[in-house]
């Protein structure tokens, strides 16, 4: 895919980085405020797809290859089950181990906090990888495909 | 701790790991899956004569947090999930070496499996639901595995018939909500019975029961949701089909039902609603068994025959619960209730065992010749004696011929059937189980009997890791038969006194 | 109660779609306006005249925590939508595929199984 028009690479080129931030945020302030980690890995999704939407899928892979993005996805997953069993010191699964602190302060969920960046990481990348396979078919004709399968 | 959770987190922890180490090391899927399924299965057969546990999840006592629950009707199921995930697997090591793409195969089959466990534990509707949908996803993708044509159009319908049911599933749990006021499913037992305990149920209520049939009813593929099952079976690799058939559509289907029928909305009551509700499930369990045998007589692909063959017992297993159902709901004894139920139970576990045994014997004739095409074959007893002996055991096990298991549930169901008070559906039944002999003695005249023809010239027997679960399963078959009184009281009849007793499960949730 | 009826004439709509329409990617279409029916349905179980968003900020006075909608069915959606979008983005690969082999979208043509 060739990519899009000079107007659209020049503001995804200015953009990405800050719906990058703009999802972190969600992501980290999930406790307090409506989002957290399935909304906020979508925003940051929604940064690489744009990158791949306007330059093309080469670009896109440049800024997070495959294998980093197939590792990111298992890893926030295996994060999220480790983070589960560490309850099991207490006696039930998925107890709260982590501290609780103040309300209304960042560090205030106890086992919201992690599991809200494990989630982010997973949802980003599963979402960013959907796109990457969609976009590996072209559109053909039916002809060329015959054409194809008689050569 | 107990280890009711572990039946989840294991094979969760083995369906994440695999990807990730098989960016590196291409054999991560073979080595993990078996070990976790190995690890499983031993797990759930030292549950056997366990005690009814309860887990709760973070602490939160339910009904504030979400409550696993394991009683004799939870380990029944996870018997029959987890002893033949571990015999699909070692199948598949050997038979999905002509596929590609291995590590993400056995990726979603531990997916499917960590999913049905979850079903099966779960003691909270909507964490019913979310396992359901897991295990449903991962079959989805599992049916379309090898991408043919066939089997895309196969899983597509599938999957949007099984999105359907979904849908019908999540309406209902929301109205189950909306009713009672809570997603545990001893409290929302507790309310409807002292609710509407003798009388008419809420409407809502009925039209959440009437949506619940809908949903588990296409999991369970009954007549009329059937229609995805004969086209999805035949076209899943032969261990997918086999799990699909022998465990997924009894766990997701007639186990969901039954937990929520016979514990949330309750038979023990006497309302006219649930004599509604029992009746739909006879209606429902009458049709398939017609439809299912009657479709099969005329098949010439195995695999489709096995399919609907599959539909019909499926028929078998909800006609004893839903005649359970019908007595209890009109106020008959609770004895021959209890033998219905068993019958039902009885039958699940048997269908389990013979029917993927069979599936997983059409993908040894698979491997072998290349063809599941019954006129294509003849004469594989001959060239292939270890297959050939397990299907014919199979076979005489699925049609009810004495002494095999097969016989001793069907014989129970009809004659508790007779019992309860409706001859005529046991005849229609009757009939149906000699239709059933009559189209596997067509499997046994038409592959495995006879002069040697057409693509069985080149059949040689297939390997030890695929013929030693083959063997496993045609042993438990006549061992189910002959030797009940042995693990019948182990492991049958607690799973039936678990059904029985509505007020024992929210006493055990609740505390 | 009108929300309600509401709620269940677009879940019949999906239903309508997903039967009577030829091309296979309206059928998915029916499928995903059946999802956001039943989404629909979960929020407005919790409705509560005169409710407020269930968000307790450091200003929140007690007397306010009687007016919050009910939480709970807001996370049953979030689930929901988040299971919605898998099987969706399962579904769309599975059409681009039948698509790759049988060159057409239309379903009368590509159903080969019977019997």
């Amino acid at each position: 895919m060739k990519g899009m028009t000079l107007i659209v690479k020049t503001i995804t080129d200015f953009v990405a980085a800050f719906i990058v931030v703009f999802g972190a945020y969600i992501v980290l302030y999930g406790h307090l405020t409506p989002g957290g980690g399935f909304a906020g890995g979508v925003i940051i999704a929604c940064a690489f797809i744009l990158v791949m939407l306007a330059h093309g899928k080469e670009q896109a892979f440049a800024r997070l290859p495959e294998k980093a993005a197939h590792a990111l996805d298992s890893g926030g997953a295996l994060a999220f089950l480790i983070i589960g069993w560490l309850g099991v010191s207490g006696g039930f699964f998925f107890l709260n181990v982590f501290g609780r602190g103040e309300m209304f302060r960042l560090l205030s969920s106890g086992m919201i906090f992690p599991l809200n960046i494990a989630i982010a990481f997973k949802v980003g990348s599963s979402l960013f990888l959907v796109f990457a396979a969609l976009a590996m078919f072209r559109r053909r004709s039916f002809r060329s495909m015959i054409e194809e399968e008689l050569s | 701790m107990n280890s009711i959770p572990l039946f989840v987190a294991i094979p969760l922890g083995a369906a994440f790991l695999i990807p990730l180490l098989g960016l590196w090391w291409k054999k991560s899927g073979e080595v993990f899956a078996t070990l976790s399924t190995f690890a499983l299965a031993v797990m759930a057969l030292m549950a056997i004569g366990a005690p009814a546990m309860v887990h709760h999840m973070g602490g939160w006592t339910a009904p504030l947090g979400i409550a696993l629950v394991s009683d004799g009707l939870t380990v029944l199921l996870l018997i029959a999930v987890n002893v033949i995930a571990f015999l699909c697997t070692l199948f598949s090591l050997k038979y999905m070496t002509a596929y590609t793409g291995l590590p993400k195969y056995y990726s979603l089959f531990m997916l499917m499996v960590a999913g049905m466990n979850g079903v099966v534990v779960s003691g909270d509707l909507f964490n019913l639901f979310v396992f359901l949908e897991i295990a449903s996803v991962a079959s989805y993708a599992l049916v379309a595995f090898g991408v043919e044509a066939d089997e895309l159009e196969a899983g597509f319908k599938y999957m949007i018939l099984g999105s359907v049911a979904s849908v019908m599933i999540l309406f209902a749990v929301g109205t189950v909500y909306a009713v009672t006021g809570t997603l545990n499913m001893a409290d929302a037992a507790r309310e409807i019975a002292t609710r509407f305990g003798g009388t008419e149920m809420n409407p809502a209520l009925l039209l959440a029961a009437a949506f619940f049939m809908m949903g588990f009813g296409l999991k369970a593929a009954l007549v009329p949701f059937h229609a995805w099952l004969p086209d999805a079976h035949p076209s899943a690799p032969a261990p997918i089909s086999a799990m699909l058939s022998g465990v997924v559509i009894k766990s997701l289907g007639v186990y969901a039902m039954c937990r929520v029928m016979f514990h949330v909305f309750g038979f023990a009551s006497t309302s006219p609603s649930s004599v509604i509700i029992a009746n739909a499930m006879i209606w429902f369990s009458l049709l398939s068994i017609v439809v299912g045998g009657l479709m099969a007589v005329g098949q010439w692909d195995f695999k489709r025959l096995l399919a609907y063959s599959s539909i019909g017992q499926i028929g078998y297993v909800t006609l004893g619960l839903g005649v359970g159902a019908r007595v209890l709901a009109t106020g008959g004894t609770r004895s021959l209730a209890a033998l219905a139920i068993l019958g039902g139970l009885f039958h699940l576990i048997n269908h389990a065992a013979f029917k993927s045994l069979l599936f997983l014997s059409s993908g040894a004739i698979q491997h072998a010749t290349g063809t599941r095409d019954m006129k294509m074959l003849s004469g594989l007893g001959q060239r292939m004696p270890i297959t050939a002996a397990t299907t014919n055991l199979a076979a005489l096990s699925i049609s009810g011929v004495p002494p095999f298991s097969g016989f001793w549930s069907k014989l129970i169901i009809i004659v508790a059937t007779v019992k309860a008070g409706h001859p005529a559906v046991a005849a229609v039944a009757i009939v149906m189980a000699f239709v059933t002999l009559v189209y596997y003695v067509k499997v046994q005249r038409e592959m495995l009997f006879g002069p040697v023809r057409g693509c069985a010239e080149n059949a040689h027997e297939v390997s030890a890791a695929m013929y030693v679960p083959l063997i496993i399963l045609a042993i438990v078959c006549v061992g189910f038969g002959l030797l009940y009184p042995v693990w019948g009281n182990q492991i049958l009849e607690p799973a039936r006194d678990a059904l029985l007793n509505g007020a024992e499960y929210i006493k055990l949730v609740l505390g | 109660m009108t929300v309600y009826f509401l709620c269940m004439v677009l879940l019949t709509l999906g239903l309508y779609c997903l039967v009577a329409k030829k091309n296979i990617v309206k059928k998915i279409l029916g499928v995903v306006i059946m999802d956001y029916a039943v989404n629909l349905y979960l929020i407005t179980i919790g409705y509560k005249h005169n409710g407020v968003a269930p968000i307790i900020e450091k200003a929140t006075p007690t007397a306010m925590l009687e007016r919050f909608v009910d939480p709970l069915p807001q996370a049953l959606v979030l689930t929901s939508i988040v299971i919605g979008l898998g099987v969706l983005s399962l579904m769309v690969s599975m059409v681009i595929r039948l698509y790759e082999k049988h060159g057409t979208f239309d379903m009368s043509q590509i159903s080969k199984l019977r019997g």
